[in-house]
């Protein structure tokens, strides 16, 4: 992203907030569902579900009572049932691996809906919906409610495998055109998404990714290039997800044209594509607001 | 509320000014206040800390800033903040609206900073007092952090002293990687401190075994939680020891009631509780809860009387 572009010229505005406000509730597991590489997870969670947008996501508490690992894991929401949120867990380091590991009858504690929601473009505007991974989960109530905003809805999803493609059916059945890509070829097209994308964003008029970050770029990138606006769901470290500790931030051009470091769990995780400065994560550049004061001057 | 709770008398003081009950946040782990309103009532608390905030925005460090640890976290923010201008327009006026005490955290890297800082937070409306946060680099003296330095850090502390509000109590938050730690809160006090917050986080490092890198991008990170709970209340404890007189706001690990007990026996008239709240973002609340229960269990029917109860 160019850091000298002018205020004006950016294809998106920042995603405003949610319309309520998140609650923390101990919560019983009623189904746990093996998908794939992965743990689908339905919650009995009434005030989450009925406040819950798409886009937005969840903080556990993870390990029980007597846990040493203190800090939240967020997850994003894959959908709302009856009093119900679904999540979808892949298992990766302790937080992650205990929350697969939960059973029909479980309690968790929970905190959410967290985050801003993915902006909704005007009605009958067609969207491509990308999804990388267990990503794809969190698209699968955007597409529901975009179809009912009169949008034609076009998604894209892809992983390294076919074990870890996510929300392919879920997304048939929504969706208008459903495209699968794998990085070994083994379900879909062979490829990575951009295949499918750089097809489809020419018949788009907004485009939404929730993934790993890397992918987020590209299709930021193929978007803002076609001159498409794109909103894209970060995935960035969090130790706490309602915004008090500060370490989930990510540089990001404000309204006003500055770039801030800014909260992924509360300013996010939803942000304009175009607004993400993906290059500069994890530096932090001169024209950042504040780093004079960190000794980091103009080159 | 229980029965037993409502029965002992939980209000407290920081230096002069009374508070409504003990259990504060910690600077730097509740930003200002706002984002914990949908879940603990903020006017119930004793006050908000606030993040340390110094004279102009900082962006604070680029990620990664953070690394979880056993029973604890590993953090370099670098001290992200609006500065004291955003401060005063944003953030102040908001807890002041809702009736919430703020006991703002103030940081600089030169004396004269801090003493702007406590000039510039004279008379705010709901300002209770002023921490000051001397686990900073010093930049007068090759970056060698004020609160390891008795000299540095009384400095800073009676230039603060001078300069704040005479109403607003002045504490001197105290980093425990030091040799002694009386000596430094002896210094402070003599300058003119109201009270002591003790602890700062302890300088920590983790290495990535897999990048064979440190995991911060800031190389060593401040270690705060559980983990650190045993060395806070011996910190308390030493300097309640040596300087009875002192109010002490004790903080370092407090994740429940009985946590906030044994810092209360050591010593502490007040708790904060930080890294705890990233856990359960109620836990000030239940904190507050818990410890009401537990001083009652034990018979004592204001947290007064517990103070210090350790040592008699
Ligand atoms: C908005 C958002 C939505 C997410 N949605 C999902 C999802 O739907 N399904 C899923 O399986 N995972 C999701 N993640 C990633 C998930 O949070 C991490 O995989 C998980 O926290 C790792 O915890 P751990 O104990 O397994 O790993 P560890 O590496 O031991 O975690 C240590 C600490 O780092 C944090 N952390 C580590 N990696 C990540 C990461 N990638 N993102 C955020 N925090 C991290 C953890 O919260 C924890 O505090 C999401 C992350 C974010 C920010
Ligand atoms: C993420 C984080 C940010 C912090 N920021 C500050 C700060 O700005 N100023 C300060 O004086 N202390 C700061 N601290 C230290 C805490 O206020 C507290 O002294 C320390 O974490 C020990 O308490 P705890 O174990 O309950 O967290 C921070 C701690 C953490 C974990
Ligand atoms: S995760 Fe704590 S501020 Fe975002």
């Amino acid at each position: 992203m160019s850091t000298s572009r002018a205020k004006g010229s950016y294809l998106t505005q920042p995603a405003p907030k949610a319309s309520q406000p998140p609650v923390q509730r101990e919560v019983e597991v009623v189904s746990a569902r093996p998908v794939g590489a992965y743990v689908e997870l339905t919650l009995a969670a009434p005030e989450v579900a009925q406040r819950a947008q798409p886009g937005q996501f969840v903080a556990f508490a993870v390990g029980g009572p007597m846990t040493a690992n203190l800090l939240r894991r967020s997850i994003a929401i894959a959908g709302t049932g009856e009093g119900t949120v679904t999540v979808v867990v892949a298992p990766h380091g302790p937080g992650s691996t205990w929350l697969a590991e939960r059973r029909a009858g479980d309690t968790v504690d929970v905190v959410g809906p967290l985050g801003r929601p993915f902006p909704l473009p005007g009605s009958g505007t067609t969207a491509l919906l990308v999804g990388g991974g267990y990503g794809a989960a969190a698209l699968v109530g955007l597409a529901g409610l975009l179809r009912s905003h009169g949008s034609r809805v076009l998604a894209v999803t892809g992983a390294a495998d076919a074990a870890r493609l996510c929300s392919v059916e879920e997304l048939g059945a929504v969706a208008d055109r459903v495209e699968v890509t794998t990085d070994d070829g083994s379900a879909g097209r062979a490829g990575r998404v951009t295949v499918a994308v750089d097809e489809l964003i020419g018949e788009s008029g907004v485009a939404y990714a929730c993934g790993p970050m890397p992918m987020l770029r590209a299709v930021a990138d193929a978007a803002t290039a076609a001159g498409v606006p794109s909103y894209v769901a970060v995935e960035e470290s969090m130790a706490c997800g309602i915004g008090v500790c500060m370490t989930c931030v990510l540089p990001v051009v404000g309204s006003d044209g500055q770039t801030r470091f800014s909260r992924s769990c509360t300013e996010g995780p939803v942000f304009g594509g175009d607004r993400v400065r993906f290059a500069d994560v994890g530096s932090l550049p001169w024209d950042v607001v504040g780093a004079d004061a960190m000794g980091v001057v103009r080159p | 509320m229980t029965v037993l709770d409502t029965a002992v008398d939980m209000t407290t003081a920081l230096g002069s000014v009374p508070l409504v009950g003990p259990v504060l946040t910690a600077s730097g782990c509740s930003a200002f206040g706002q984002e914990l309103e949908p879940f603990v009532d903020l006017t119930a608390l004793g006050a908000v800390v606030t993040k340390s905030v110094q004279l102009r925005p900082r962006s604070g460090r680029p990620t990664p800033r953070m690394a979880e640890t056993p029973s604890g976290m590993l953090n370099s923010i670098g001290l992200q903040g609006p500065g004291i201008d955003g401060l005063l327009a944003g953030e102040l006026p908001w807890l002041a609206e809702r009736g919430v005490p703020a006991f703002v955290s103030i940081a600089g890297t030169r004396v004269e900073d801090f003493a702007e800082l406590a000039t510039r937070l004279r008379g705010v409306p709901g300002v209770l007092g002023l921490e000051v946060n001397i686990s900073c680099p010093n930049v007068e003296s090759r970056g060698e952090v004020f609160a390891c330095d008795p000299l540095a850090a009384s400095d800073v502390i009676a230039a603060v002293r001078a300069a704040a509000d005479p109403a607003q109590p002045v504490y001197a938050k105290l980093s425990p990687d030091v040799t002694d730690i009386v000596s430094v809160a002896r210094a402070v006090t003599e300058a003119g401190a109201d009270g002591l917050s003790m602890i700062n986080t302890l300088l920590g490092l983790v290495i990535d075994p897999d990048t064979m890198k440190p995991v911060l991008g800031g190389v060593t990170g401040g270690l705060s939680g559980p983990a650190v709970r045993p060395v806070a209340v011996r910190c308390v404890w030493q300097v309640h020891q040596a300087l009875p007189e002192v109010p002490i706001l004790g903080m370092g690990g407090i994740r429940s009631g009985l946590d906030a007990l044994q810092f209360v026996l050591a010593g502490a008239s007040a708790v904060s509780v930080g890294t705890a709240v990233f856990h359960d973002p109620s836990a000030t609340a239940r904190v507050h809860r818990e410890l009401a229960a537990a001083l009652a269990e034990r018979g004592f029917s204001s947290l007064r009387e517990a103070v210090g109860y350790a040592h008699r």
